[in-house]
């Protein structure tokens, strides 16, 4: 790593940087509107996520930061606290994206028209980001808390409603828990190796060689504890209880967001640690990726079995988002080069997809007060377009051409196959059949059942039109021309195998 | 760069249908006519590739890949050998004519359809999109696209303006079974792919490289059944033919005539396409045992056929039961089998799609399909009645129809099926001979269906005719005439004239029947059958 301050150390946090400018801008613009004009604020922020957006993706287009040839040393800024690669680029393509359609799809909600949540917002953001682009512990964990805290404060946002308080509540305790064992892996890996580098442990324990016996399990525990901790992020079962009460609790829009954002970066920080060697050899067989493989079985089966007894759609969604996590474990444990790209495809198929779903999800709760199921029947005659976003939704979760969620889950398990876990991706597929039943019937009650009030049209204002409309638009081309992205996300994964 | 014909074939549906879905919803009456314009369209484009494939028939010796006329060529995927390829061989041509038929007259069919007209043409477009873009995929990876593009508007579409009992769940049967299939042929392809570099071939999804493969034995034998099966049940194969008479009854009438018509010709295809032409000796092996399930699919689906009161359920268990014989033809091995299999393909195709179509028009009139209920049609609705009669010759291989021209060979290739090198015997009985015993068996299921036909004819379209039963029994529209005619004249088209399908099948099946030849290895899995029961004979009596 440089030692001298370049411009590079500046750009390589130039969207974190542009974020904190929008974060008080956002802060100011609120304090100047009168209460009934706060709807702007979110206008304003959805337009801060596209320009932070455009920078992002224009450094890289026009200056090529990241570098996409650099060496490891070349890559890590800031006395190697964060690494500005093509991982962080896709993931912070990711985030942001998902803070554009979330502020977008957030609009028309009376409670959220107030500055505070788009600030939290942002400020969860850029916790996110500083999460993917980390590589030291103590730079996560202050990365992990910036994002966590403002996550709590959003699932209790609507602080009239008992359920959202009640959210906001549990998800603090289970998270502040989490944390609190994660932290604790983080010095043991601390104690055994005096390094909190992620590069700096794994040469450590390169040049340790093997290791005593009792060293061996102290490391193995904290591995454990530190896998507890993203676990939870990520609602991977046996960490998942809190998912659906949260989930249904909170914010319909902030539940788009946590749901996908916060779940990419989990996987980021695994991603990461897993792959460059942090937390153990990364070889099929070790003990590691067996406990893996077994999480990743798990969490597809009993998310999808869950989810079919649901009829609230978000408990429906909440389990379905812990199955997601499962496929995407899928390509994670298949330890190379494509299904770590492949992992990170799913992820940022599954903002676009999940964020359309949860939109159609509250444009229909703003009307009907409720999310039961039954509030769908009649969309496609209330509503057709909005009923045709929620289909290609659904289909792109379950799996269905020509949705991005079709290429997803391919790219996945053909690294799964490529690996020689072919059991693993029949096990997906057979997954992914079940979680079809539940899916096709919410295109039932879409399409299918009738309704009352079918002629009156549900309101969908300009700003989450456009939301909507982009969302369902990349799901399909990402269906459609899988290659640029997938491409750029194989190019990335690159770079978890350089340390 | 030649004319795009084939991707204007499968592609123009799905802009149709995106056309369609933009306009606004008072104007329904423009949804079917540029649905109509769509299927008229990929007809005449693809009548015209039929006859230019006829004319410049492949010689009989031409390897798979020279055979393949309007080849399309265009990166997708590159990276990982996914390439948007599409040509026609002889049986896809004709099957990618077939479906335009079948779609043609589907349009037809609904044209006085009020339930949400725009989202039923939308939808219908894109299953018939899927469908062409099946028979016309080169690619692997393309082929399994466009399978799954077709599952979900037949989905869609049975579920909202299927028939209200059953629709629910014959839906979601339908889409789990095509599915789980097609997803575990997927595997099974997929773990072949990364044998390719073992056969010294590059990392493609490219049926063409895939098409000249040469997999060891073992891997053949093990992969085989996934990669044929998980098709073979959209194909209808006994014992997971169960979602389709279901499915057929459960479907709006257009719907059934493209589900049994051509969908179910989709599965055939693609087990032979991917499964039979990739892993030869895998076919030889398990075929001998194959045909067997198949004969099932015959006796069994006419019997069950037999029993049926809905006129809907009749026509599907005898889909199962035409069906049974296309793969039957396929399990012969040899080029008149497959020949028949290919004719059989076509000739069930439109036969289905002509008896549907009756049955919805009755069903329209009398709101029931009961036979019991139903009698002395043929007074009131001349030309349905005449059509389904001819269907019906058709349907127990009448001579000088079409299902004569495609059965004779299929029992035929049955026959001589034994003459390929089938070795071996269990308790004393050569594996090669009980070819022709499954050629005697299986024409029993001729005879039962002869039996259920007439029976059908003679109930619902003659004896008395009961004016005060029926009120709402209209006279059939110009449109419906003539897509009845349309039907009725392929098939007796095709059972005078043979010529005009016969050779242009044959060239498409020959590659295919060459590999089966080349394919060295002797051994079936009847021979393992045996020498595990001589193991346990023995084990039995040494203890």
């Amino acid at each position: 790593m440089t030692s001298d301050i370049t411009p590079s150390w500046v750009l390589a946090l130039l969207p974190e940087i542009g974020l904190v400018v929008l974060l008080l801008v956002v802060l100011a613009y609120d304090r100047g509107l009168k209460p009934p004009d706060r709807r702007k604020v979110g206008v304003v922020t959805a337009w801060g996520a596209f320009i932070v957006l455009l920078l992002t993706v224009g450094q890289w287009f026009v200056l090529g930061e990241p570098d996409a040839n650099a060496s490891l040393l070349g890559s890590l800024f800031w006395g190697g606290m964060i690494r500005h690669d093509l991982v962080t680029l896709v993931f912070r393509i990711m985030f942001l994206m998902a803070l554009m359609l979330t502020s977008l799809i957030s609009l028309d909600v009376k409670p959220l028209q107030k500055g505070e949540y788009y600030a939290l917002l942002i400020t969860a953001t850029i916790g996110f980001g500083m999460m993917a682009a980390a590589t030291d512990l103590m730079m996560l964990y202050v990365a992990l808390e910036t994002a966590s805290i403002s996550s709590y404060v959003l699932a209790g946002f609507m602080t009239t409603n008992s359920r959202s308080a009640e959210a906001g509540m549990k998800y603090f305790v289970y998270g502040a828990f989490a944390t609190g064992v994660m932290l604790y892996g983080m010095s043991l890996l601390y104690g055994i190796t005096g390094q909190t580098n992620y590069f700096g442990i794994t040469n450590f324990l390169a040049a340790a060689g093997p290791a005593p016996t009792e060293a061996q399990a102290v490391f193995l525990l904290s591995a454990v504890m530190i896998v507890v901790g993203f676990g939870f992020k990520i609602s991977a079962v046996p960490f998942h209880f809190w998912t659906p009460d949260v989930y249904e609790g909170s914010p319909t829009p902030f539940t788009a967001f946590v749901s996908t954002a916060s779940k990419a970066a989990g996987f980021a920080v695994l991603l990461r640690l897993f792959q460059s060697g942090v937390l153990g050899e990364p070889t099929q067989g070790s003990g590691w990726w067996a406990m893996l493989v077994a999480m990743a079985i798990v969490t597809m089966t009993l998310g999808n079995f869950a989810a079919i007894f649901q009829n609230n759609i978000k408990r429906m969604l909440a389990y379905s988002s812990i199955a997601q996590a499962g496929y995407a474990l899928v390509g994670l444990v298949s330890l190379s080069q494509d299904g770590s790209g492949a992992t990170m495809y799913y992820l940022l198929m599954y903002i676009f997809t999940n964020i359309a779903a949860f939109g159609g999800v509250v444009m229909v709760s703003n009307l009907t007060g409720s999310e039961k199921l039954e509030d769908f029947n009649g969309l496609s005659r209330r509503s057709p377009y909005l009923a045709l976003v929620m289909l290609f939704a659904i289909l792109s979760l379950g799996g269905i051409p020509p949705t991005a969620g079709f290429i997803g889950k391919f790219f996945l398990f053909k690294a799964a196959v490529d690996s020689g876990l072919w059991w693993l991706a029949l096990f997906g597929i057979l997954n992914a059949f079940v979680a079809l039943y539940y899916y096709l019937s919410v295109v039932k009650y879409m399409y299918l059942y009738r309704s009352d009030q079918e002629d009156v049209a549900i309101p969908v204002s300009r700003g989450a039109q456009i939301g909507l409309a982009l969302a369902t638009a990349v799901v399909i081309l990402l269906g459609v021309l899988p290659e640029p992205m997938f491409e750029l996300t194989r190019q990335a994964a690159a770079f978890l195998f350089a340390g | 760069m030649d004319f795009p014909y084939l991707s204007i074939i499968a592609l123009s549906p799905i802009a149709a249908a995106v056309i369609i879905l933009m306009m606004p919803k008072e104007r329904g009456e423009n949804s079917r006519m540029l649905a109509l314009a769509a299927m008229i369209l990929g007809l005449v484009l693809s009548l015209y590739m039929y006859i230019a494939y006829n004319q410049n028939l492949p010689p009989a010796d031409a390897r798979w890949a020279d055979t393949l006329m309007f080849v399309e060529e265009h990166g997708w995927i590159s990276s990982i050998g996914v390439n948007y390829i599409l040509g026609i061989d002889g049986l896809s041509a004709t099957l990618v004519l077939l479906t335009s038929i079948v779609g043609l007259g589907g349009v037809l069919i609904s044209w006085s359809i009020d339930d949400r007209p725009r989202e039923f043409y939308a939808f219908f477009m894109l299953l018939v999109a899927g469908v062409q873009g099946v028979f016309v995929a080169v690619d692997g990876f393309l082929l399994f696209f466009f399978y799954e593009l077709a599952v979900l508007p037949m989905y869609i579409m049975i579920v909202i303006w299927g028939w209200k009992e059953r629709r629910e769940y014959a839906a979601m049967k339908l889409t789990l079974y095509l599915l789980i299939g097609s997803f575990i042929s997927f595997i099974a392809f997929l773990v072949l792919y990364f044998k390719l570099p073992e056969q010294g071939l590059p990392l493609t999804f490219d049926l063409r490289v895939w098409s000249e493969a040469q997999f060891p034995f073992e891997l053949q034998k093990i992969w085989y059944m996934p990669l044929f099966l998980g098709f073979a049940v959209l194909g209808g194969l006994w014992p997971f033919h169960n979602w389709s008479p279901d499915g057929h009854v459960a479907a709006p009438t257009a719907v059934s005539m493209i589900h049994a018509g051509v969908l179910m010709k989709l599965g055939a295809y693609a087990a032979m396409r991917v499964g039979i032409q990739i892993l030869p000796e895998g076919t030889v092996y398990w075929m001998p045992f194959i045909i067997l399930l198949t004969l099932i699919n015959v006796v069994y689906g006419s019997l069950i056929a037999m029993r049926q009161r809905d006129m809907k359920y009749l026509i599907g268990y005898s889909s199962v039961s035409h069906m049974g014989l296309v793969s039957m033809g396929f399990a012969a091995m040899n080029l008149t089998g497959f020949t028949g299999a290919g004719i059989q393909m076509v000739s069930h195709g439109v036969m289905t799609a002509l008896f549907f179509s009756v049955v919805g028009m009755i069903y329209d009139r009398a709101h029931t399909r009961d036979m019991d209920k139903l009698s002395g049609m043929m007074k009131v609705l001349p030309w349905p009645s005449v059509a389904f009669i001819i269907g019906g010759l058709v349907s127990m291989g009448m001579p000088g129809l079409s299902g004569f021209i495609a059965e004779f060979p299929i029992f035929l290739g049955v026959w001589s099926g034994g003459s390929m090198n089938l070795s071996g015997t269990i308790f004393g009985l050569n594996p090669a001979n009980y070819y022709p015993i499954v050629a005697i068996i299986s024409s029993l299921g001729i005879v039962i269906t002869a039996a259920y036909v007439v029976r059908a004819i003679g109930t619902v379209f003659f004896g008395e005719y009961d004016g005060h039963k029926w009120h709402d029994m209209r006279p059939i529209l110009p449109i419906d005439k003539f897509t009845l005619v349309m039907f009725s004249a392929i098939l007796i088209l095709i059972g005078v004239l043979p010529s005009v399908i016969a050779p242009v099948i044959q060239s498409g099946m020959t590659p295919v029947v060459n590999r089966l030849i080349e394919a060295q290895q002797t051994t079936t899995f009847m021979d393992t059958v045996q020498s595990a029961a001589t193991h346990l004979i023995h084990w039995l009596g040494g203890a």
